[in-house]
């Protein structure tokens, strides 16, 4: 009997029988017994000296086990960057002074939480207040002072990209775009705020459970802070409640919880309040983008120049990356002929900045869309058509970092154009609506070792047994996409077996093989995938072997393995049931098991990434002319994914992006003064809910990507992008107001109307 | 000084006693061990921590415990009966893929079980206006929504 397909079809994700009865367990539904609860006394301020800590009130408080300083830490610093040690800047507790409002001082394990929080009140910590620095130019000014001694002018990283010829490009121009744009930090706002915790044996080896999307990069760095070997520190990740870039370092709450656990030889938890994650967890960049833009009179881009600078706060985090990638991205898209990139990743005394979904991006093409709207505009072209002529396409180069996979991004745009009745409705809709489109292309991977693993990039171990069960071994990390229901997906079509066969064993280091980078960049179906398929092309080598011998078949024929059968390619009465043919392969190697581990690590694809998802997006709102209120009623989107393995879940991702990018858009920004983040809350900080999302139609276009497992390439992060770029369209369709910073607020759109109050009635008959 | 609660949750009934300051949610978590009730922000403004307290919908983290003595209680723990027998909005949100990170789900089950009850068969709009107290990050609510609408359509044809 034939049996269904486990790819392109939508499989129910395998954890949702128990996220759905409450039975997932996360990092702080764990508990152990003995166990103590451990706080972080932070930063009130955002610069200063640290003269002095008094612990001795808060060690007194009944109930308090222990209270540590950097004085009790090696003095270790970490960062993900490990490829360049000196972006590593980062100390789990403040050593000599603190740079951020939230800057971990000192931390607590007591026997219950509330007395952990009353102890961080005793203790005295004697500050002596520096000048902050907030923004870019008061950072880069001359003779500002040093947030990190040993860099001057608070510059941290720079990046540049050159490729053609620029000036050339420029005077050739008819026309030439010169905007500043500003982008707001906002935050990850994942439901699960961060948890860990660790346990010690009588060695001190440590296990932690954390709220990760890297547990091989967690593992590593926190072995390097306790002077442990890499392999004594065992990282397990429980069910995470999303992470969107935001759980992908080694963080201060890990490295307490586990020198505490150590020290007082009990289990140690910490738990992050909503208040720490929204004022001190880390945030999208907030970024200055300068970009000049060439055109011909027919739309035809001749050159690009980009100018970023990033607020990192107070540390690198994953600062490096941001820097990089924005300038990677600002020429995807377009065939940019000359491009120059300059970025600078600046401290600040701001918190810290890291990895957020799609990392880079929105603040490229908020740019990048933005201009080519005004272009489209100012130059009496279609935004749809003006793409249409300079879109990129399959086999493109740009040069020195990438070349370009499949993709399908001139269908994206026709289609979307198709789903929206773009043409009609951008001529027809009536004064206070609009329509907008804004399009993306992302990462399917990184190719960059930033990590400097010594592992492959990915790993898989499958080990097959004589019941016809098969167990999948991976460090892959689940974090609410869905990879753990995908990588089983692929593992079972590829054996020719159904998912009920297969169980996944993921993210725990001590039984995953190494290595694995973890869940970012969009990176774990394709890559993960990759190494899956190299699994089980060595498994089926073996089974193939026996079912050879056993028909002894000629030599010309081949073998499949398909419907629980290993079988001789269309000859199916020459087939032997799954675990009979793994019986066979571990009967003649004399009782050793049927085991393989595959990996994958891309190289030769140059700098960025294997390969690149594209999409187009259309937006059409409603803006309310009397309080400047804009409402969006409807999104639709076409997507270049390669295939989509599992297409509900795809959908999910995009429609999870589409809430993301229309919070960018419209109501998301940590407003910061003098270093404070003032709304730290889900009342003052707001998030989309449901009544503000409009109906979302999305479809897949494109066809499969050959390096990628079964076609497939990037969907969770490319979507966040086009959003605010169409919303930001569609805005000034209805009312002229041009947004070039974000979010775009009911009192800007208000003031522009009420100074403008024709505005948008007369560029109807306008394309 | 602690104060002894008497809470009847998912029918099974519990006496514990407790400081006055502990929220229903650091009972429910910590002292019964029902963890599948989630502890989002602690503000009042996720909706991960949503209960039926006397049928009422309250956010757990903002009632106290003490509060809520003599009441019944239910969680996302009391919607199935056993294994094989889930809840009708649970199997929706398995089969519309209405789950991804999972930690607001317990919430947004409860939610819709309060709101169906009130209305068993809501409009789109009354769905989306029962889920205003319920964030979700991963989503953006459309299979949430649809899987409320599929539950609606299935409990109307057996008594839930």
């Amino acid at each position: 009997m034939s049996q269904k397909p486990c790819i392109g079809v939508n499989v129910p994700r395998v954890d949702a029988w128990d996220k759905a009865t409450g039975t997932a367990q996360y990092t702080d539904d764990l508990s152990l017994p003995g166990m103590l609860h451990g706080a972080l006394k932070r930063s009130p301020l955002p610069h200063a000296r640290i003269r002095a800590i008094d612990t001795s009130r808060a060690r007194a408080l009944p109930g308090v086990k222990a209270v540590i300083t950097s004085a009790d830490l090696p003095r270790v610093r970490y960062g993900n960057w490990r490829f360049s040690p000196n972006t590593q800047d980062e100390y789990a507790l403040a050593v000599d002074k603190v740079r951020f409002v939230g800057d971990p001082v000192a931390a607590v394990a007591a026997v219950d939480r509330d007395t952990a929080i009353e102890a961080l009140d005793l203790i005295q910590v004697d500050f002596e207040e520096l000048p902050g620095l907030f923004d870019l130019d008061a950072a880069m000014a001359e003779g500002a002072p040093r947030i990190h001694e040993e860099t001057a002018g608070n510059v941290s990283v720079t990046r540049e990209i050159d490729y053609g010829d620029l000036a050339a490009g420029f005077a050739r121009a008819d026309y030439v775009r010169d905007d500043v744009y500003l982008m707001p930090p906002v935050s990850h706002a994942y439901l699960e705020p961060c948890s860990s915790l660790a346990q010690a044996d009588s060695l001190g080896r440590i296990t932690l459970w954390t709220s990760t999307q890297t547990p091989y990069i967690v593992q590593c760095l926190l072995a390097s802070v306790l002077g442990l070997r890499e392999n004594e520190v065992r990282v397990i990740k429980p069910y995470v409640g999303g992470g969107f870039g935001g759980k992908m370092e080694l963080r201060s709450w890990d490295v307490c919880a586990a020198f505490l656990a150590r020290l007082l030889g009990k289990p140690v938890k910490f738990t992050q309040t909503r208040d720490e994650e929204i004022c001190a967890g880390r945030r999208r960049h907030p970024m200055r983008l300068r970009s000049r833009v060439g055109f011909t009179k027919d739309g035809l881009l001749l050159a690009k120049e980009l100018i970023v600078h990033l607020d990192g706060g107070a540390y690198n985090s994953m600062g490096p990356t941001a820097t990089f990638l924005v300038g990677n991205l600002g020429a995807m898209l377009y065939r940019y002929p000359a491009y120059r990139y300059r970025g600078f990743h600046v401290y600040t005394n701001n918190p810290p900045a890291g990895a957020m979904r799609g990392f880079g991006a929105p603040q490229a093409f908020f740019v990048a869309e933005g201009q080519m709207n005004e272009a489209s505009a100012d130059l009496g072209i279609d935004p749809i058509d003006i793409r249409l002529k300079n879109a990129m396409h399959p086999g493109d180069k740009i040069r020195g970092f990438a070349t370009i996979g499949s993709c399908a991004f001139t269908e994206c745009l026709e289609r979307v154009a198709e789903m929206s009745e773009w043409r009609r409705q951008r001529r027809e809709m009536r004064p206070g609506r609009g329509i907008g489109v804004g399009c993306y292309s992302f990462v399917t991977g990184g190719n960059f070792n930033w990590f400097d693993t010594k592992y492959p990039f990915s790993a898989a171990e499958v080990r097959a047994y004589a019941d016809g069960a098969v167990h999948l071994l991976t460090m892959a990390a689940d974090i609410g996409q869905g990879s753990d229901t995908v990588l089983q997906q692929i593992l079972a079509e590829d054996l020719g077996l159904r998912l009920a066969d297969v169980t996944l064993y993921a993210a725990d280091t001590s039984l995953s093989p190494k290595g694995d980078l973890g869940t970012w960049a969009s990176r774990v179906t394709f890559m993960v995938g990759n190494a899956i398929l190299d699994a089980t092309r060595q498994i089926k080598e073996e089974l193939f072997k026996v079912v050879a011998l056993k028909f002894d078949t000629n030599v010309v024929h081949s073998f499949e393995c398909k419907d629980g059968m290993v079988r001789v390619k269309g000859r199916p009465e020459k087939a032997v049931p799954f675990g009979e043919a793994v019986a066979m392969v571990q009967s003649l190697r004399r009782g050793e098991p049927l085991i393989a581990r595959g990996s994958y690590t891309p190289r030769d694809m140059g700098l960025v990434a294997p390969t690149y998802s594209f999409g187009a997006q259309v937006a059409e709102v409603e803006v309310d002319r009397d309080t400047g209120r804009v409402r969006v009623t409807r999104i639709h989107t076409a997507h270049d994914c390669g295939r989509p393995l599992n297409p509900q879940a795809v959908e999910g991702q995009v429609e999870g992006c589409v809430q993301m990018g229309l919070g960018y858009a419209l109501t998301e920004e940590l407003v910061m003064r003098q270093g404070r983040t003032l709304n730290a809350s889900f009342l003052d900080y707001k998030i989309p809910g449901a009544l503000d999302m409009p109906g979302i139609d999305s479809v897949c276009v494109g066809g499969p990507e050959p390096k990628g497992p079964f076609g497939a390439k990037e969907s969770g992060e490319g979507p966040v992008s086009p959003t605010a770029p169409a919303i930001a369209e569609a805005v000034w369709h209805a009312t002229g107001y041009r947004a070039r910073r974000l979010p775009i607020t009911a009192e800007q759109v208000l003031r522009h109307l009420e100074t403008n109050p024709t505005a948008n009635d007369d560029r109807r008959v306008k394309p | 000084m602690p104060h002894v609660i008497r809470l009847q949750v998912n029918g099974d009934r519990y006496e514990v006693a407790i400081e006055p300051w502990r929220t229903l949610n650091e009972v429910l978590r910590e002292d019964l061990g029902l963890t599948g009730t989630k502890h989002g922000c602690g503000q009042g403004d996720c909706g991960a921590c949503t209960v039926l307290l006397d049928g009422r919908s309250v956010l757990s983290c903002l009632t106290l415990a003490v509060s809520a003595d003599g009441g019944d209680v239910r969680t996302v723990e009391g919607l199935a009966q056993g294994r094989e027998r889930l809840h009708p909005i649970q199997e929706a949100f398995i089969a519309g893929g209405a789950i991804q990170c999972g930690y607001c789900t317990p919430g947004m089950e409860i939610s819709a079980l309060h709101l169906l009850r009130r209305r068993p068969r809501p409009t789109e709009a009354e769905i989306r206006a029962g889920l205003a107290g319920n964030l979700c990050r991963c989503t953006g609510y459309a299979k949430i929504v649809a899987a409320i609408q599929a539950a609606s359509a299935r409990m109307s044809d057996e008594p839930g």
